[in-house]
């Protein structure tokens, strides 16, 4: 093969996109794993972190635009260069609603959650699931199991309908607690956000592998 | 232009307010820069700005030219190239060359790669076969020659015959390797395998390549001057000259909006 040192930099870029989608799982499972617990300096901990994320993607960003300069990559590598612009964005954002979530916890303070969380975790366990799977196909290029995580996000736009639902009885059977019910809403969101945000990614794999730009599954949201 | 100079790691060479003229044209203007040790330095620029005469004041060939005049000084390792005290085939030694079309000698690759070795009066044949094979290895060219080190060197593609140029260029173990166009009578692959070459040939020595084709500066080098009608306008580390060069003039050349 020739050009090697050039396919070695694409190479530890894909390493980085890896560790940047690391980052961002465990700032999600802590952010949800902090509010279960109340777990306020977990919280306050992720809202910090997030600044490396968004340095992260900056780095890679960077790397980017520099091997888009001097490389001139062509076909398959110029789409996954594009690719892993429009990747580190959506991961970015991702980390912003972990961080979202993080707030939403400090926001609450030592008040009692309005219901114990059941739903809540099980979109966050199927929004990772969703993001790991991702990565992988990203690394094998994998198109259909890419397409297929665009599926599994009904499950995600499902569980914050019945979320949604619930909070709201619980609302109007009792105003008084319409304030902390919210919280528990936006965080919903936040993870119905994510979970969207990994199926741009995946649509992304499936463009940097074909070189066709399709919409797979649009969210309900 | 003092101002314009980079500090760059390890520098190897100096060269300090170079001036050239050709009879009483001047055709380098006061050039002040170094070039980092095991590192690819690229010099680019339009035709005549005077980037092959720069390279090729590193090595004294254009003490070739009657006409020429060198003001300023350039020093390798610290000592100035130019003293009179200076062994000139000493200092070829150490600052090999490869030029823009490929040159054998009409000779087999195996006298090719083993002239220079021979004339400075190696004659083991043990020696000059292990010399021969390592400088083939290194120029990514022995896998491809190991069995017919004695057929003509000038039976073989364009590209394989510039890499044993550069073969015969590393049997010297230079410090410096000097590649002016090196690639540009080569075909796109061609290039690509003396691209490759060139990266791996920096653990060794320091490479310094002038080239038209500033892609090739951008794939392969480390620091890049660009030159312009005999000044150096700009030198960095290459990443910020073609993502976020300083000088207009940089930036109107390397997006195509120059002239």
């Amino acid at each position: 093969m020739t050009r090697e040192a050039y396919h070695k930099a694409l190479k530890s870029l894909e390493d980085e996109v890896l560790l940047m989608g690391e980052m961002v799982t465990n700032a999600i499972r802590n952010s949800v794993e902090a509010l279960q617990k109340r777990d306020i300096n977990t919280s306050r901990e992720i809202v910090k972190n997030d600044l490396l994320i968004n340095k992260k993607r900056f780095d890679i960003e960077e790397k980017c635009i520099s091997l888009i300069a001097t490389q001139q990559p062509m076909a398959v590598d110029l789409r996954e260069l594009t690719s892993i612009l429009s990747i580190i964005t959506d991961l970015e954002r991702m980390g912003d609603h972990a961080e979202g979530i993080a707030k939403i916890n400090i926001l609450m303070g030592n008040e009692p959650l309005v219901k114990p969380l059941i739903d809540i975790p099980r979109m966050t366990e199927i929004g990772l699931s969703m993001l790991d799977k991702c990565l992988k196909a990203f690394i094998n290029r994998d198109t259909e199991t890419a397409r297929r995580i665009c599926n599994e996000d009904d499950q995600v736009d499902a569980l914050h309908d019945q979320i949604y639902r619930e909070l709201l009885v619980l609302m109007m059977e009792n105003p008084r607690i319409i304030h902390m019910a919210t919280y528990l809403t936006w965080v919903s969101h936040n993870l119905e956000r994510i979970a969207d945000r990994v199926t741009n990614i995946a649509e992304r794999i499936v463009f940097m592998v074909t070189g066709k730009m399709e919409e797979i599954n649009v969210s309900k949201y | 232009m003092e101002n314009k100079k980079i500090k760059v790691p390890e520098p190897i060479v100096n060269i300090i307010d170079l001036a050239l003229y050709y009879g009483k044209m001047k055709a380098l203007k006061g050039i002040n820069l170094d070039v980092s040790r095991k590192k690819i330095t690229s010099f680019i620029g339009p035709s005549g700005c005077g980037k092959s005469t720069l390279i090729r004041c590193l090595n004294r060939l254009n003490d070739l030219i009657e006409s020429v005049t060198i003001e300023g000084s350039i020093r390798i390792d610290g000592k100035d190239i130019y003293d009179p005290a200076i062994d000139v085939t000493e200092l070829r030694r150490r600052v090999g060359m490869v030029f823009q079309k490929p040159n054998p000698f009409p000779k087999t690759i195996y006298e090719n790669v083993i002239y220079g070795p021979r004339i400075v009066g190696i004659g083991k044949k043990g020696v000059l076969d292990e010399i021969c094979e390592k400088a083939l290895k290194k120029a990514a060219l022995w896998e491809e020659v190991k069995d017919r080190l004695h057929t003509n060197a000038l039976d073989l593609s364009g590209g394989q015959q510039q890499r044993i140029c550069i073969a015969r260029a590393i049997a010297m173990e230079p410090e410096i390797i000097l590649l002016d166009e090196p690639c540009s009578a080569l075909d796109p692959i061609a290039t690509a395998k003396i691209e490759d070459m060139l990266v791996e040939l920096k653990r060794d020595y320091t490479v310094i390549i002038v080239t038209h084709n500033m892609q090739q500066a951008a794939r392969i080098s480390d620091f890049t001057g660009f030159f312009m009608l005999g000044e150096l306008v700009e030198f960095n580390v290459t990443t910020e000259i073609f993502t976020n060069p300083r000088e207009k003039q940089t930036e109107d050349y390397i997006t195509g909006r120059f002239g």
